[in-house]
């Protein structure tokens, strides 16, 4: 069965406000195994520019993650998981996140589709800060294979 | 890391050295530790085999994370990426052995931009098999 259409177009609800912090942004750095500095280090990312240590540009997923999870886990969806991967991704940024920063992602399902005998559904979510600066857009569409078939 | 590099400097057309970066299953699960992204296919050879995968294969935010780097590294720490997009067109796959896998990303200054922004396009393998299509990072120079 596929993944249910009428969640076109759906925005959820913003989940409680996500605080960034230098201890989660070095753990995120240690795992993909970059070692700069300005993620970990608060002087060189003073020195470099940014008021606090910064988060690398794919860390925004967690974020968003964390808010599309619960969108994602709503059994009406009939989204497979242990058939999903990874189609796209896209960030578009404002600039980039950094600790001390305590932010909202808000969901939208922007597409739904079958290709060949895969669904595929796109989200775009939307990050900002809990004072309203919008910092960071992220473009996820993932792929549910045989999710057509 | 690398030196800063400046926008005036950057011509269109410069290739951008290969760099690989290693895969192991123990990246993975500190991956999942750290995304929050706990898939079963990540980390559990007998399910990723059950639903159809070779083996366990990597987070394509790993992936994507590794190109990540290696925009950063070359842009030195006072640039800033302001857009970062790719599409997943193979898995790495992530073998349980003392090795794991290897990806490898390589780039060209595909356009200059106006308010100092410079676009690249990056090429990431696997295994020889390209593990992101249409990858392309814009950075904001000083």
């Amino acid at each position: 069965m596929a993944i249910n259409p009428d969640f076109l177009g759906k925005t959820f609800p913003a989940g409680p406000p996500y605080e960034i912090s230098r201890v989660k942004l070095a753990e995120f750095a240690d795992a993909i195994g970059d070692p700069n500095p300005v993620y970990r280090d608060r002087s060189a990312a003073v020195e470099a520019g940014f008021p606090d240590v910064i988060a690398p540009p794919t860390f925004p997923i967690v974020v968003s993650m964390a808010s599309s999870a619960r969108a994602l886990a709503d059994p009406a969806l009939n989204l497979n998981y242990a058939m999903v991967v990874h189609g796209e991704q896209r960030f578009s940024y404002v600039r980039p996140l950094h600790a001390g920063d305590v932010v909202t992602a808000q969901v939208t399902i922007s597409d739904i589709r079958d290709v060949g005998l895969n669904s595929t559904m796109t989200t775009i979510t939307r990050i900002s800060t809990v004072a309203g600066e919008h910092v960071c857009t992220a473009y996820s569409t993932l792929v549910e294979r045989g999710g057509a078939a | 890391m690398s030196d800063q590099v400046g926008y005036d400097d950057v011509e269109v057309g410069t290739e951008l050295a290969a760099v690989s970066y290693p895969a192991t299953r123990l990246s993975l699960v500190k991956y999942c530790g750290a995304s929050g992204d706990f898939n079963v296919i990540h980390w559990n050879e007998r399910i990723a085999k059950s639903v159809g995968l070779p083996d366990v294969i990597a987070h394509g935010m790993f992936t994507m994370a590794q190109a990540g780097r290696f925009v950063t590294d070359w842009a030195g720490p006072k640039a800033t990426v302001v857009d970062f997009g790719v599409r997943f067109s193979s898995p790495v796959v992530v073998p349980d052995d003392d090795v794991g896998a290897s990806i490898t990303v390589s780039g060209q200054v595909e356009e200059k931009l106006d308010g100092n922004r410079v676009a690249l396009a990056l090429t990431t393998r696997s295994r020889d098999t390209k593990v992101l299509t249409r990858a392309r990072a814009v950075v904001r120079l000083p």
